[in-house]
């Protein structure tokens, strides 16, 4: 009777086990909680030093640009204007996808509509291929074929804007193109249907019913490859010229957030004016990266309405 | 012809003319850099150290450091992303918290690489007095590296079909041992593709890793094998430069004088290693899930 007893009230091994396995699994997701907050903390912390010890005026670096930390201006402030560099990452970073965008679409209507089968063929494993290749190597190329070129056909030195802008084009390109892949793909089979049924050639069913339903997954595409070229750091660095002034022109040596960042941390002290200057940089790329996070999830919202 | 049916000739043509230049970018890519970098590439490049100032280095610790860097940074990672995306694709409801979860994850994710590798060296380089080590950039790349590494395997868990479940629980299998028996063994051939793809990108990551690994090299005894010895390879605090991040470091100091033989030839080396891992995706992947349903 006891042994009964015993063997109802008290746990199973399958019971403990299952205990066991959720704790492990919940704690596991903890830990990229506390790390993902922990992450943001921590930069906004080290970012938001040069605003609250160095008392710098947040607009003045917004849209400032001189950026030399030894030097003060009259209220004895350190000069630090990031406009350059805010200048650079947005100037890339439009231009790869505006010219980015077309090609996308284009390779994205030739897999869904056009012809799926030599799509899959080919297309698909070169855009995995595309995704796959490191950035370093997309730099190194950039400085050993496209500043060249650049120099060649525009003059200058080469580096600057324009070389930023084709190796980024290149690298978001793949990002773009899967995305927009999924977002005609999603778009109903009978949407087709009913255009072509009603007399509607190919391309006026592709760009007047299924480019405008598959429009919100298109714009989250684009956002996602707009992140992806704020974001690069190396392979831009290596091919923009790395010169912290605003930039004159498309082919004049620039910097961005990134470069500026990759370039110059490790000659800074830890604590010092222009050390925490480049945190509040890094501050400002993990906000950026918010920003996108949250236009995504707004055309998400949008798109479902 | 009618108006309509030109213009529909016309896109078509102009379609197929822009799928075909990206074709011929990854073309021009491959051709360019193996044709540009598999001349340099011999056993002498493949193991030799590198020089500083004069020309005729080699990748060897590069290579290796790469290398022991994606084992440590997998070991530390698989068994954590594991853990989240079993949680999030089986215990998790729809509510409030893991909506939260999620979140957290897609921002992780979107972050760029350069400001993992700033927390990275602001936690464990500085905070924890790790110092530029391989430790340091193998928790790093672990950052850089499990919010990818969930989704696949989430992605995996979840294509299974919800009668695997129902069939588990029916025989008297508790919910973590339906998981650990019936769906993770079917899911195995997807989690395994999506490792080794994700392995790849962590072998060619190097802005995550110029302040956590470091960019310097120092020499090491390949026969030395006690942990604590700062020669050894296996020592973890040591300064590890990667191959990616050493290409990175040629061309932008571009101190020895034959920087465009050591870059191409340490590109055409990560681009093989990258197609090699496409390759075994794939392959890997597809022989594990015809092995396991018995199909031939």
């Amino acid at each position: 009777m006891d042994n009964i007893k015993a063997k109802l009230t008290v746990k199973s091994k399958s019971s403990k086990r299952e205990m066991n396995g959720k704790i492990i699994s919940m704690f596991c997701t903890t830990i990229i909680v506390v790390l993902v907050i922990s992450l943001i903390g921590f930069i906004a912390s080290k970012g938001i030093a040069i605003f609250v010890v160095d008392k710098v005026n947040i607009f003045d670096f917004l849209t400032h640009s001189v950026w030399s930390a030894d030097k003060t201006d009259s209220q004895g402030r350190p000069l630090l204007g990031a406009l350059p560099m805010i200048v650079g990452s947005f100037g890339v970073t439009f231009l790869a996808t505006i010219i980015a965008t077309p090609f996308a679409v284009a390779a994205a209507i030739f897999m869904t509509e056009i012809s799926p089968k030599l799509g899959n063929k080919v297309l698909q494993p070169v855009i995995e291929l595309l995704v796959g290749i490191p950035s370093v190597v997309y730099g190194f190329i950039g400085v050993s074929v496209v500043v060249p070129l650049v120099r060649k056909m525009f003059g200058g030195s080469g580096f600057g804007i324009l070389a930023g802008t084709f190796v980024l084009f290149v690298m978001i390109l793949p990002t773009i193109t899967s995305m927009s892949i999924d977002a005609l793909k999603a778009v109903p089979r009978h949407y087709r249907e009913a255009a072509l049924a009603v007399g509607a050639t190919r391309w006026q069913t592709i760009s007047r019913v299924v480019l405008k339903a598959g429009a919100p997954g298109l714009f989250t595409a684009v956002v996602f490859g707009m992140a992806r070229a704020f974001g690069e750091a190396l392979a831009v660095q290596m091919v923009i010229g790395n010169a912290m002034l605003l930039p004159q022109n498309l082919i004049s040596p620039a910097s961005t957030l990134t470069s500026v960042l990759t370039m110059n941390m490790g000659n800074t002290v830890m604590g010092t004016t222009s050390n925490n200057a480049l945190w509040s940089l890094a501050l400002l790329l993990l906000l950026m990266s918010l920003l996108f996070n949250s236009l995504v999830k707004f055309i998400a919202k949008k798109g479902t309405l | 012809m009618s108006k309509p049916k030109i213009i529909d000739k016309i896109a078509t043509v102009i379609i197929y003319a822009m799928a075909g230049f990206i074709v011929l970018i990854l073309a021009g890519l491959l051709f360019y850099i193996l044709g540009q970098g598999l001349q340099y590439v011999n056993w002498h490049f493949l193991t030799s150290r590198a020089e500083s100032f004069s020309a005729g280095g080699g990748i060897g610790i590069q290579l290796f450091n790469s290398i022991f860097l994606l084992v440590l940074s997998m070991i530390i990672s698989i068994p954590i992303a594991t853990g989240t995306a079993i949680y999030l694709s089986e215990y998790s409801s729809n509510g409030r918290v893991a909506n939260f979860i999620r979140t957290a994850i897609e921002i992780l994710s979107s972050l760029p690489s350069i400001v993992v590798g700033l927390f990275g060296f602001l936690i464990f380089v500085i905070n924890f007095d790790i110092g530029f080590s391989i430790l340091s950039g193998a928790l790093t790349l672990t950052v850089f590296n499990l919010p990818l590494l969930i989704r696949s395997i989430e992605d995996s868990l979840n294509s299974i079909s919800s009668s695997q479940r129902e069939a588990g629980l029916a025989l008297g299998l508790s919910k973590f041992e339906t998981v650990t028996h019936v769906i993770i063994p079917e899911a195995l051939p997807a989690i395994i593709t999506g490792l080794i793809l994700s392995a790849g990108r962590v072998f060619g990551e190097a802005a995550a890793l110029i302040y956590t690994a470091g960019q310097s090299a120092p020499p090491v005894d390949f026969t030395n094998f006690n942990p604590m010895s700062i020669t050894s390879p296996l020592n973890l605090m040591r300064p590890a430069e990667t191959l990616a991040v050493h290409i990175w470091k040629v061309n932008s100091e571009g101190l020895i004088p034959d920087v465009v033989a050591v870059s191409a030839g340490a590109s055409a080396v990560l681009i093989l290693a990258v197609l090699i891992f496409n390759l075994l995706a794939r392959f890997i992947g597809n022989r594990i899930y015809s092995k396991m349903t018995g199909d031939k």
